[in-house]
C-alpha cells in the first residue's frame, strides 16, 4: 500500500529556516494529522510535498516515488492545500470537469464524486466566487477524490465547515483510511486532529516536537484515577515510585499510564471507581509543546 | 452523501501519463469557460465583424479591396490575441488556479507549452475567421459600392499576415510568463505595443544612428513587412534578431523562473 514518507525536509527563505529537517512516514491505512499553531510551517512542508515548492534539502517520496515523477497524480494523490485557489468565474462542475479531463477520467465522475460531497446540482452550476468557504472546501476535497486515489494530502480541510460539516469530512476520512488509504491532513486545532487522527505529527517553529501514535501521546499525559478509599491508593501509588497530585474535583493524577495505575491499585486490594486518560490530555500537551513558540497562536 | 464505496482503496495499475495532447485540450476549454475568457473570445468575432462593417461604410470605393478587409480585421485581432495569450498563463498565478493545475502536471514546463500550443490554436482560428469575414466583406462591400471585386492578398501573404499575428501573440505569452501577473504583463504588453513605437519615432528622428539599430531592434518595425506581404532577404534577419531578443530569450528566462518559483 502506499506510504508518504518525508525524509529531512528542510526549506529557509533568506536564511530564516521555515521547515526544519522533518522526518515522518504516514502509513496506509491510518490517518495522520499534522499539528502545530499557525506559522509552524505546514503549509509550506506540504506544499513541498507535492512539488510546489522546492525544499533546500531533504525530499517527499510516496510509494518510493518522488511526487514529479508520478505519470498522473491525481490519480495517486488527492491533494487540496487551499479551496479558494480556484478562478473565481468558474463553476463547480467546471472546476472538477477540468480536473477529470485532466486525469483523462470518464465524465460520469464528475456528477458521482459532487454528489459524493454533498454539492447539489444547482450549487454545482453556480459560480465558485459565491460558494461559502464550507462549499469551497468540498468542492476541492471532490477535486481531490475524483480520481480515486490511495493518498489524501489536505490542507486544514476542516477550515470553514459547520459541525455537521466536520462530522462528514471526519467519517469521509475515517472511512478512506479502513479501505487501506494513507490521510496526511493538517490543523491548527487540536480538537480535529484529537478526533479523527492515528498518527500525531506535531510541529512548532518548523521542526518536529512530537510523533507517534494517538494514544502514545495521550499516554504521556498521564492518568486520572479514583478508589473508594482515596488515601489509599494515593500512599499505593507513591510507594510504587509514582508522582501523583490532586485534581480540584478530588481525583488523583498520576504520572503513568493507567494499566500501570490499575495495576498497582490490584496488587493493592482498592477497589478503583474511576481509571481513565487524563482529560484534554492532548491539549495540555499541545500547549505546552507549543508554548515557548515565539510566534505561537498568532496568525500566519 | 449518497455513495459510499466500501471497495479497498488500492494503488492504481500502470497509469499513463498525462499527455501533452490531454493538457493541452484542458488548457483551450480553459480559455473559453469563464465569462471574461468567452467574452474575450468573443470579442474576436465582435471586432471582425465591426471592423468590416466600418470598412464597407467608411473606406473610399476605390480603396474597398480585399487587402484593406484584411488589414482592418487583422488590426484588433494583434490587439486581442495577445491579451488572451497572457490571461491564459497569469490567470494560474492571479486566480492561483495554478495551486491545482501544478499538482495535477507537475512538470511546468509540459503546462506552458500546452498554454502555447491552444494559444496559437486559438489565433490560427482567429485568422481563419479573419480570411472568411474579409471574403464577406469584400463581396458585399463590393456589391453595394458597385464596384470591381480585387483579390490582392495572394496566398503567401496570408501565410505572412499569419505568422506576423502569432509572432504579436506570442509576445503576450512571453509577457505572461516572465510577470505570472495579470495586471503587470498587461501593461508590459502595452507599454511594448504603444510607448516603444512612439519612443522609436522620436529617437530615429533626433539621431541618425537609431536609424541603423532600428531594424536589428524595433520589432514593431521589424514585424510591418510581414504584414505588408513585402518582406525580403535582409528583413528576415531582421524578424529573426527582434523576435529572439524581444520573444525568444525573455521566453526562456520567464521558464526558468516559472520552474523554480514557488506556487503558493
Amino acid at each position: 500500500m502506499s506510504t508518504l514518507q518525508a525524509k529531512e525536509l528542510t526549506k529557509s527563505y533568506g536564511g530564516r529556516t521555515v521547515v526544519d529537517d522533518i522526518s515522518f512516514t504516514a502509513q496506509a491505512g491510518r490517518v495522520t494529522g499534522f499539528l502545530g499553531p499557525n506559522g509552524a510551517g505546514k503549509s509550506t512542508s506540504m506544499r513541498m510535498m507535492v512539488g510546489l515548492t522546492k525544499p533546500n534539502s531533504g525530499g517527499v517520496t510516496i510509494s518510493g516515488c518522488t511526487f514529479r515523477d508520478l505519470p498522473n497524480p491525481g490519480r495517486q494523490v488527492g491533494v487540496m492545500l487551499d479551496a479558494s485557489a480556484q478562478h473565481a468565474g468558474r463553476s463547480g462542475r467546471e472546476i472538477l470537469t477540468l480536473a477529470q479531463q485532466m486525469m483523462g477520467l470518464p465524465a460520469r465522475r464528475v456528477a458521482e464524486t459532487l454528489a459524493k460531497v454533498g454539492l447539489s446540482e444547482a450549487n454545482a452550476d453556480r459560480r465558485v466566487g459565491g460558494y461559502s468557504l464550507g462549499m469551497r472546501q468540498r468542492l476541492g476535497i471532490a477535486v481531490a477524490l475524483i480520481g480515486s486515489p490511495s493518498v489524501l494530502i489536505l490542507d486544514e480541510p476542516a477550515n470553514g465547515l459547520d459541525p455537521a460539516g466536520i462530522r462528514w469530512m471526519r467519517d469521509l476520512l475515517r472511512e478512506f483510511a479502513d479501505r487501506g488509504g494513507t490521510v496526511l491532513l493538517s490543523s491548527h486545532l487540536l480538537h480535529e486532529i484529537e478526533v479523527i487522527a492515528d498518527d500525531i505529527v506535531m510541529i512548532r517553529n518548523g521542526r518536529i516536537v512530537s510523533q507517534g501514535s494517538k494514544t502514545e501521546l495521550l499516554r504521556a499525559a498521564g492518568t486520572t484515577v479514583r478508589a473508594r478509599d482515596m488515601g489509599a491508593l494515593e500512599r499505593a501509588l507513591r510507594e510504587s515510585g509514582l508522582v501523583t497530585s490532586r485534581s480540584a474535583d478530588g481525583a488523583l493524577d498520576v504520572d503513568a499510564d493507567p494499566t500501570v495505575v490499575g495495576g498497582v491499585a490490584m496488587e493493592s486490594g482498592l477497589a478503583l471507581t474511576e481509571l481513565r486518560t487524563t482529560d484534554g490530555g492532548l491539549e495540555d500537551i499541545f500547549l505546552e509543546l507549543t508554548a515557548s513558540s515565539p510566534r505561537g497562536g498568532e496568525a500566519a | 452523501m449518497t455513495t459510499i464505496e466500501r471497495a479497498p482503496v488500492r494503488e492504481q495499475g500502470p497509469v499513463q501519463e498525462v499527455s501533452l495532447a490531454r493538457v493541452s485540450r484542458v488548457e483551450l476549454r480553459k480559455m473559453f469557460d469563464t465569462r471574461s475568457g468567452f467574452w474575450l473570445m468573443a470579442s474576436i468575432v465582435i471586432a471582425a465583424l465591426v471592423s468590416t462593417v466600418a470598412t464597407i461604410l467608411f473606406a473610399p470605393d476605390a480603396d474597398l479591396t480585399y487587402y484593406t478587409f484584411a488589414k482592418a480585421i487583422g488590426f484588433p485581432m494583434t490587439v486581442i490575441l495577445p491579451i488572451i495569450a497572457i490571461l491564459s498563463i497569469t490567470g494560474e498565478w492571479t486566480q492561483r488556479s495554478g495551486l491545482t493545475t501544478f499538482t495535477l502536471v507537475p512538470h511546468r514546463n509540459r503546462v506552458i507549452l500546452a498554454k502555447v500550443i491552444a494559444s496559437v490554436f486559438v489565433g490560427v482560428a482567429a485568422m481563419l475567421l479573419a480570411l472568411v469575414v474579409g471574403v464577406a466583406g469584400n463581396l458585399v462591400g463590393t456589391a453595394i459600392t458597385g464596384t470591381e471585386l480585387v483579390w490582392d492578398v495572394s496566398v503567401a501573404h496570408f501565410l505572412l499576415i499569419v505568422l506576423g499575428s502569432l509572432v504579436c501573440l506570442l509576445t503576450g505569452t512571453t509577457l505572461g510568463i516572465l510577470f505570472r501577473s495579470s495586471s503587470v504583463a498587461l501593461v508590459a504588453y502595452f507599454v511594448f505595443s504603444l510607448v516603444l513605437p512612439t519612443l522609436w519615432g522620436f529617437l530615429t528622428a533626433s539621431q541618425d544612428r537609431f536609424l541603423d539599430w532600428q531594424p536589428w531592434l524595433d520589432s514593431n518595425y521589424t514585424q510591418a513587412p510581414l504584414f505588408d506581404g513585402s518582406i525580403t532577404g535582409d528583413q528576415w534577419a531582421h524578424v529573426a534578431v527582434t523576435t529572439t531578443i524581444w520573444l525568444l530569450i525573455p521566453a526562456l528566462i520567464g521558464l526558468g523562473l516559472v520552474t523554480k518559483s514557488e506556487v503558493k
